[in-house]
Formats: structure tokens, sequence, C-alpha cells
């Protein structure tokens, strides 16, 4: 099967969406790494047994993530689109002879606001959805990822042959008007960056797909690759047609084995139907891509040591006095744009830039995903409008936290900052949140409640750079190495106060004198939290107290003998022996054998919550 | 593991210095490390020094240069996990198989090892057993998850 033209795509679209009858009955479950750890194969498997056994004809489809990971499984079913949410292999025979055969909705299964009590029966009405704008990751339900014929069925590959009925110089007018910024993390104008490597002189130019999602906290590139991996693909030949680009590839960290797969089935497919290849729809481009996979380092998300490991060497970031828009990936023109990046490209084209900047702010233009995870109720992946408010991403959609006390939001990752409450209307724009000492990075949304503990926060950053630190600016190798000793010791309660402007006086330095954003961004997490939540650096200081009750040399675990009822759980537990008491009555634990575990704690049933932390 | 094996791996890869990664990663997916013998004969085979496999192998945290146990036990150590307490899960693990500073349990069955994240951050905090997500992990759920290996949770109370 291959399509030579832009008449035949449209041609066999045609056909495919003909095929489909709107009103047949469907069955779609969410397949998404969060929803697969949840039981979606079984699932999948139960409603194949069960619409066989019950005689129905039912369309059973796998699909993209729906981004409500704190719900899944999720299953909507077709053709009224009723929604249901946690849904087990137990609960399939009744979906099937009450949803699918009779109409009837399951209360039971629907989605119920915890605030309100209110019962919702379709996606788009619940909370978490109603307020997201879902341009890049609403596709990822209505397609089966493995299959080219839904993604052309919703309207896939048109941009690209719009693209090239259009012309390059188009093309790139087009993105440039857009004002489409870097989905990664630089906020760098995506139709800047291709006019430098279009400009650039040489016969072999690199158009790459940073998928080397390493921000831990991040995975809405891990989301869109597995969910809807041809809308990268896509966004890739309209580059390298708009470029002059000649070779592709996309490096993706080897930790997303199911992106890697998905990604392969659908290079394969776009193959297959000559949508990759030579001569691609009769534009005269000859472009392909491979899969490159990453070996687990942080740093290979920087883009000149993503090309040093693509051409299989050490990922040690170099100075970029010469732009990779000249001299890359094996000293060629390359142009490296982030998988979210890639994915806003096909319906820019399609739609228009003058639709796209429609959303947005005036420097922020579309939407941006962000991984809302941590203490929130409602936690998944949402796609909002640049210039919507933090408050409105952590409440509206994120349903607010659960012990209803929000203490910060952490964003942009290890090279991100914290926002306390005060800072919680702030516009979620590029511009905004670096004026405030965060920034927007890849999209990690982490929110944090009032047992979340500050130091310890910019200490696992501060640990977290440390090993992924290349080693090669002594600022940053050896800065972050001592900056995470200062923290250790304040949470150790042994800190003074001379180590906070040492602190400051070390981040600006590791700021100063490192090379690439890996340093000089890593002081971030603890500058920040030292500027919006110096008390609590003060009280495991002065007071040797940790106010989140995390750092362990700061608590003592004991147990309240007015609420302990003796049932032994934490005794039979506990590592070390530390509890002792009869069954039936009051347990004590031995501070000299308690190591902190935590074990007696969440051994402890929920009802009596004996265990005290202080 | 044996070197045709090796060469297998080369040739399809084209013994090419750009899939020195993946051919590292296939050979670590066959043996769970990365033997020695293994890494001399891509040396001679890609025209590369043996030390260049050992700096990209020490550089790249998902390389192994000593043997892991056949169960592979992966905490993710992302944000998300972190703030619902991935590192008091890690000491549990690392406490209840009482495991070696590589990981390692002493008959080699069991490897603890800890990742930066991988991504399923509304499930955390997180485990990963052989390839097998569980999610929202607490001490108590991974004494359950323990019963499917013959591994018991290291107790020194009254039974």
């Amino acid at each position: 099967m291959t399509i030579n033209t832009p008449a035949e795509l449209e041609a066999k679209r045609g056909e495919i969406v003909s095929a489909r009858d709107p009103n047949r009955e469907a069955i779609a479950i969410c397949a998404g790494t969060g929803c697969i750890a949840y039981g979606s194969n079984e699932l999948f498997e139960a409603f194949e047994a069960g619409a066989k056994e019950a005689g129905v004809e039912l369309d059973v489809r796998m699909t993209g993530c729906h981004g409500f990971c704190e719900r899944g499984p999720l299953v909507v079913v077709y053709p009224e689109k009723i929604f249901y949410q946690r849904v087990q292999p137990k609960d399939v025979p009744e979906i099937i002879e009450k949803t699918v055969k009779g109409g009837e909705v399951i209360e039971r299964l629907c989605y119920v606001d915890p605030v309100t009590d209110e019962r919702y029966t379709h996606e788009e009405e619940v909370p978490f959805y109603k307020h997201q704008e879902r341009l890049i990751l609403g596709n990822n339900g209505l397609i089966d990822p493995t299959s080219i014929e839904d993604y052309i069925g919703i309207g896939g590959y048109k941009g690209m042959a719009k693209a090239f009925a259009m012309g390059r110089d188009a093309v790139l007018k087009e993105v440039m008007d857009a004002r489409l910024r870097g989905r990664g993390g630089g906020g760098f104008e995506a139709g800047w960056k291709w006019k430098f490597c279009r400009e650039a002189e040489g016969d072999t130019k690199y158009i790459l797909c940073n998928a080397d999602e390493g921000d831990p906290g991040a995975f809405m590139d891990r989301s869109i690759l597995e969910g809807n991996p041809h809308s990268v693909i896509e966004g890739m030949v309209i580059g390298a047609w708009a470029i002059g680009g000649t070779d592709g590839y996309i490096y993706v960290r080897n930790e997303y084995p199911l992106a890697v797969q998905r990604l392969g089935i659908a290079l394969d497919q776009a193959r297959e139907w000559g949508l990759l290849g030579k001569d691609i729809l009769g534009s005269g481009l000859d472009f392909d891509i491979q899969i490159n996979r990453g070996g687990g380092a942080f740093v290979c998300g920087e883009s000149t040591a993503l090309m040093l490991s693509i051409e299989g060497k050490v990922g040690e970031p170099r100075a970029k006095h010469i732009h990779t828009a000249e001299s890359g990936l094996w000293e060629k023109p390359t142009n490296l744009n982030n998988v979210e990046t890639w994915a806003n490209v096909p319906a820019i084209l399609d739609r228009g830039a003058e639709w796209f900047c429609s959303m947005g702010t005036e420097g922020s233009t579309g939407t941006k995903i962000f991984s809302l995870v941590g203490k929130v109720n409602n936690t998944g992946l949402v796609e909002v409008p640049m210039g919507i408010t933090l408050r409105e991403i952590v409440e509206k959609i994120g349903g607010g936290v659960p012990s209803g006390t929000f203490k910060a939001v952490q964003t942009g990752g290890p090279s991100g900052g914290c926002l306390p409450a005060s800072e919680l209307d702030l516009p979620v724009d590029f511009d905004a949140l670096t004026a405030k000492g965060s920034m927007m990075g890849s999209g990690g949304m982490i929110v944090m409640d009032e047992e979340t503990c500050m130091v310890d926060f910019a200490k696992y950053f501060t640990n977290f750079l440390r090993f992924e630190s290349c080693g090669k600016c002594t600022t940053c190798r050896d800065g972050l190495h001592q900056m995470h000793g200062i923290l250790q010791r304040i949470c150790d309660g042994k800190g003074t106060e001379a180590d906070l402007d040492l602190i400051e006086e070390l981040g600006e330095t590791i700021h100063e004198g490192s090379l690439c954003a890996l340093g000089g961004t890593a002081a971030n997490p603890v500058l920040s939290t030292l500027k919006y939540f110096r008390d609590e650096y003060l009280a495991h200081i002065v007071d040797h107290r940790c106010p989140a009750r995390v750092c362990q040399e700061l608590i003592t675990f004991t147990i309240d003998n007015d609420k302990c009822t003796g049932c032994t759980l934490c005794a039979k537990r506990c590592p070390t022996g530390a509890i002792t008491g009869e069954k039936k009555g009051p347990h004590y634990i031995d501070q000299d054998k308690c190591i902190k575990c935590r074990v007696c704690y969440d051994a402890c049933p929920t009802k009596w919550a004996a265990v005290d932390i202080a | 593991m044996e070197l045709t094996q090796v060469d297998e791996i080369l040739d399809r890869h084209e013994c090419q210095q750009s899939n020195l990664l993946a051919i590292m990663q296939d050979i670590q997916a066959e043996e769970n490390w990365l033997p020695r013998d293994a890494l001399r004969r891509v040396s001679e085979r890609v025209g590369v020094s043996v030390a260049h496999l050992y700096r990209l192998a020490t550089f790249f945290e998902a390389f192994h240069l000593e043997p892991r146990g056949k169960h592979i036990w992966t905490v993710c150590m992302g944000t998300a996990c972190h703030v619902r307490g991935a590192k008091l899960l890690a000491e549990k693990l690392e406490r209840d198989m009482d495991v070696d500073e590589r990981g390692n349990t002493a008959d080699m069955e069991h490897t603890v090892e800890e990742v930066n994240c991988v991504g399923a951050c509304a499930l955390g905090p997180l485990i990963i057993v052989d390839g097998k997500y569980h999610g929202n992990m607490t001490s108590t759920k991974v004494d359950k998850v323990y019963k499917g290996y013959d591994l018991k949770p290291m107790t020194g109370g009254e039974e």
C-alpha cells in the first residue's frame, strides 16, 4: 500500500471515514502506561470475551493515553460516549449487558467529584477535562496508536500534504507567524531555529526529535509518543520539508519501552504507506527517520550532548558559540525540537498560524501540556491554553490538594523552582514563570502539601543533579556536591544560619561558572525554596525541627495509647523489633531501636491512626 | 554470553559507532549486564577502544558492568514519587532483601535499583518488578508483592 500523491491520500481518508459507522457500538480502553499498570490489557481481553459470550458485535480498541491517570483504567462506551473510570474485568459483563445493549448508565462506574459529589456521565463534562484545551492530547483517546488508518481517519498527514502544496517558504512563514516556542524547556521560537538551519550551508541536514524526557515528574512526551506517534512523525516531515532536512532521528529514553515500541510500529507503517522514504507524496522530498535509544543520562536532553550521544559518544555538552543549526550532529547543520513541539506542527499547518495564535498569550501562543502530579486530587496529564493561572490548574482541573492545605507547586523540574500559595494567580507562560525564579521547563508540575519538606525537596533535586552532572565544569561537578552536603547538614539539624548565606553564594557561583543549562539552572530549586520558605530552613537550623515531619534525624515516632487498640499490626511489621506490647494492650516504641522507616505508621489502620510523628 | 550472540547483535547494527548504545543495550538485554568478553568483541569489530566502551558504560546509568540478579526491582525516584515517599520504599526493599552495596541479594536472585523517573508519575510511588508496574505503593502493599517472589519483609518483633 503506497500513497503517491496528496489526492490519493484524500481518497484513502475518504475510504477510511466512510467505512466507519459512527453509530456502531465500540469500547475505547485507555492504553497509556498508567492504565496498563492498572489492568487495561486484562480489561481488553475481558471485553473481547464478554462480547463473544453475549453475542454482540463490539468494536473493542485500545487507545492512547486519556490523561486522567488517577482514575484508570478508563473506558469510553461509544456511540453515547459514556465515560467509566476505575473499571475492572468483573464490571465487563454488566457494561455489555446494561450500557452496550440497553444504553443504560451504570452510576457506580461514573466519575463523582469528591468535592461536590456531582456525578458525570461524559468525559468532556468532568471538571478535570472541562477546563482543558486538548489540542494535542485530545486525539489520543480517539485513535489506536498502532493504526495509521485511525490517524488518517481523524485528519492525519493533512498538514503535511498542505505543506507540500504551500511550498517551503510559506511553511516556514506559517510556523514563524504561529510563534511556536520550544516545549522542551528552552522556549526558543521553533520558526527561527528552522530558519537558521535552513540558511546554513550543507547538503546534509539533520532533523532531530528530542524525546529524552529526563525531567523527573514529567511524562507528556511519553504520552504523545505512546498515544499518537504519527503526529510527531508528521511534524518532523513538515520540518524536513521547510528546512531541507535529509535524515531524521528520534532520541528516546530507554526507560520508555512502550513508546519505543509504538514509535517503531508507526515508522514502519509510515514507510509502508509512502509517507516516509523517497519522494514523499510526489513532493520530491526524500526523508526517513530512525530511532536512537538513550542510556539514562539526564544531561543528554541538552542539545549538544544529545547529538554526541547519537554519534555513539559520551554526552558532554559543548559551548554553543557555533550553533548546532550550523554544526550539530556529525558537524552538519541540525535542527532539534522536542516531542510536544513537533506534535504541534501538523495542527499549525492544517489550521493556520492565526488560529494557533488565538490560543494563549501574546508571548506564549498555543497550549501547553503539564503533568499534574504529587499531592493533588486529580493527577494526570492536562493540556491548557498558555496564560491560564496556576490556581486554575491546581484547583479547578486538579481538584485541589487531598489534605486541604496547599503549600507549593514546582514547575520546570530540576531547573525550575517552587512557587508558594501567594503566587498561585501567576499566569502560566514562559516569561511570567521565569520572572518569578521558576520556569516552564518541559511541563512537570508537582504539587506539594504541608507534608512535603522544602529543604528535603531542595536536597532531592540537588542530589539528582549532582549525579547527573557530566563533570565537565568544576562549579557544577563539585559545587553541587558541596551544595548537597550543606543541605544534608541542615536536614540533619546540624546546619547554621551562615549556611544559608553560603548556599546563596554557592548557587550564584554554580550558575555563573557552568557551561550548559544543567549547571546554569541547578541552583533554582534551592534558591527558590530559600526565597519563599526561609522559615522552614530556619526551623531546621534554629529549632532542630522539621515542620513537615520528613527529615529522619529530626522526627520521632510514638504511639498514642489513647488510640492504640493493641492490634499488634505495627509490632509484627516493625523490622527492628522496636515495638513492644501485649495483644489488646498499649504498644510502645523503643527509640533506641527505631530506624524511622515509617512502616508502623503505614501499618496502623487509618481508623485508629495511633502512630504519631513529631 | 556466547560470542556468536554478540556477533549477531553487532551484525544487526552493522558494527556502526553510532549504534554503540543500541549494541550495548541489546547485549545487556540478554545478560542483564555487560560482560567484559562481550565488550572486547564490540571493541574489535566496531573499531573503538575498550576504554571508550567503559567510558560510555560508566557515563550512561542504564549500563551495568557487574552481574545483576534474576529479578530486577526498580524503585522510581522521580519527583512525584519522591514527595509520596519513594526513598523509604527503596530503603525497605534494600533492608528486607539484605542486598549488598551493588543492590544484589547474596543468592543473586534479586537486585534492587533506583531509576530517576519512569514517567508514570500519577502512579507514584511506584516500583517495577521485572517490567511490571506496581503503583501507589506503601510498605504494606510491597509485602503483598513479595508473596509472588517468595520474599518476606524483615521483622524483628514477636510473631
